[in-house]
């Protein structure tokens, strides 16, 4: 098995995933396997290839910097939940500070 | 014996560029807008918008490297940090991680120790966050918070320290040098208090037991402090505070710590996210980023003269170095001294009267050398006046004080309150002459050897020029007219 189900909870926690108990240990096997196959590409032997962080054959590709016309405000915050003066409203983000 | 600890300091600065338009998308840099008035779906991060780099904000990233004597590398590429916080909608920020565009530079700093260089690791490009503006006192108690994007994906650089620094001082002086150099370049506004230079310090303290890897000693980071002295105030804490855990045999958390003003203080910021763990990968939005030689030429060509060339030239033009360093940590300043040294080549009196007199008025009217209360052409002929003998020293001072105020030539000035020395000799004589014949008397004792009298005449012959003469041309002017006065 390639994930622990501390792995697994780990992950969840970072993509923000809630896992019931009775879900992990099927989570645990599949997300397992799913690895094991990327694992197949190990059997290439990549030793003299470089590495490339890109498929498409480009590179350097920029703007002169213009301005261009923004959103309308209206715009720009219609999909927020709850907005205030033109913010969108998020709720509280630290467990609460002091020493 | 007592164990002693070593302070080991790292910054991160981070420092907007002055570009028109943000780094991935058109839509314009500025600050102090109405909130979300500045956003696209590039920067709002709506799905199938593509991000595409900006020219100038690489131009103007390269030449912080250069002025950093960074080795900009001709290959960089561009990846996802990915983290969730409210101020990040797309949920990552466009960074550039293993291969960042420059790496190994240096700041020298200065102080009683003499000269030390403070490495710098390495400076890479990045879009900003939003601003969060939060409901309550601070981050720690607030209720919620209001989201603004006009700042995200603002181009950013950050640059990245050696931990080289072993003191708040140290931290405090790289800081100054750093922005120093960068406000040469005119890159950036360089302004703590709007977020335009940010900085987050590192601080570790290194028993002297302690055997192993720097980068495996808890090190605390204390984030967005909003000006240098707190930077420094943050730092001495953060020593005081971590010497005393080790001292109980506490351990130090690694932890991220926010500065609180008021108290001086730093305070444990706890957030939700258990650890960082950004898994980075390549941003398949953008492909890599080649710079030519040509293009790096370029740059090189756009590049001024530096603080370190600046500090030579003025020691070679015979400042002293305190004056030196007056003049180029301020390049408004240093600009200005430029200017009127164009007009009036004295430097030793343009630089007396610049940064004692006339930078004492411009700190009493809240001025900066970007809009100088009074004139390098005015500032230049008051000068001419002091050389010429028109005006003394005093005299001058309270002219300056009425230009800085009526924005009046010195000319004008002196005209309107009468304040020119007469350096006429021919009506000086005249007056001496009057004075002589007045009081007999007094020419007599000091002829027969009262050199006390002659005090006496030079007082009436300023009396009736109203002071405008200069002493000593009236005493010689007496002193000849007595003799050959028979
Ligand atoms: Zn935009």
């Amino acid at each position: 098995m390639l994930l622990s189900k501390e792995d697994v909870l780990h992950v969840a926690n970072l993509a923000r995933l809630s896992v019931e108990p009775s879900e992990l240990q099927e989570i645990q096997d599949t997300l397992s396997r799913v690895l094991e196959y990327i694992d197949l590409l190990n059997e290439l032997d990549t030793e003299q290839v470089v590495p490339t962080s890109q498929v498409v054959e480009q590179h350097t590709v920029w703007r002169s910097d213009q301005v261009e016309k923004s959103l309308p405000i209206a715009l720009a915050i219609q999909n927020g939940p709850q907005v205030v003066t033109g913010m969108f409203v998020v709720p509280k983000i630290l467990d609460g500070g002091g020493q | 014996m007592s164990e002693s600890y070593e302070v080991v300091i790292g910054l991160e600065v981070h420092v907007e560029l002055k570009t028109a338009s943000k780094l991935f998308c058109g839509c314009t840099n500025l600050f102090g807008q109405e909130p979300n008035t500045h956003t696209c779906p590039v920067c709002l991060g709506m799905p199938g918008a593509l991000p595409v780099l900006n020219q100038q904000a690489v131009a103007l990233a390269t030449r912080a490297a250069l002025a950093l004597s960074c080795d900009v590398h001709p290959f960089s590429k561009f990846d996802r940090k990915q983290y969730f916080y409210p101020d990040l909608p797309k949920a990552y920020q466009i960074s550039q991680y293993d291969q960042p565009l420059a790496t190994e530079g240096h700041v020298t700093i200065r102080g009683e120790f003499g000269m030390r260089s403070i490495g710098i690791e390495r400076i890479h490009l990045e879009e900003d966050a939003g601003k969060l503006n939060h409901i309550g006192q601070r981050l720690g108690d607030a209720t919620g918070s209001l989201v603004d994007l006009n700042r995200a994906g603002v181009p950013l650089i950050e640059i990245v320290s050696r931990p080289d620094m072993h003191s708040p001082e140290e931290a405090r002086l790289y800081l100054t040098e750093l922005r120093t150099v960068l406000s040469y370049l005119d890159i950036s506004d360089l302004r703590m208090e709007e977020g335009s230079m940010r900085c987050d310090a590192n601080i570790s303290l290194r028993p002297s037991s302690y055997t192993g890897s720097l980068v495996d000693l808890p090190r605390v980071e204390i984030k967005n402090v909003n000006s240098f002295r707190n930077v420094q105030r943050g730092i001495e804490h953060e020593i005081v505070r971590q010497k005393a855990l080790l001292e109980q045999g506490i351990r130090v958390v690694k932890e991220t710590r926010g500065f609180d003003d008021a108290a001086g203080t730093t305070y444990s910021q706890r957030s939700k996210e258990a650890a960082n763990d950004y898994r980075y990968f390549p941003e398949p939005d953008l492909p890599p980023l080649i710079l030519d030689t040509e293009w790096l030429e370029a740059q090189k060509r756009e590049m001024p003269d530096l603080p370190e060339a600046l500090r030579h030239s003025l020691t070679t033009e015979g400042l002293v170095s305190r004056d030196v360093e007056v003049l180029v940590q301020d390049r408004a300043l240093y600009g200005f001294w430029r200017e009127v040294v164009a007009i009036f080549p004295d430097v030793k009196l343009v630089t007396n009267w610049l940064l004692s007199d006339y930078s004492r008025h411009m700190n009493a009217q809240g001025l900066s050398f970007d809009t100088p209360g009074v004139s390098a052409e005015h500032l230049a002929q008051l000068l001419g006046l002091i050389q010429d003998g028109t005006l003394s020293g005093k005299m001058a001072k309270e002219v300056l004080e009425a230009m800085f105020t009526t924005k009046e030539s010195p000319e004008a000035v002196v005209q309107r309150l009468g304040l020119s020395q007469i350096t006429d000799q021919e009506a000086i004589r005249v007056i001496v002459a009057e004075v002589i014949t007045a009081n007999p008397g007094v020419v007599a004792d000091f002829q027969g050897g009262k050199d006390k009298a002659l005090a006496f005449l030079v007082g009436q012959v300023m009396k009736a020029t109203k002071g405008q003469a200069k002493p000593n041309l009236v005493n010689s002017l007496l002193r000849e007219a007595i003799a050959s006065h028979v």
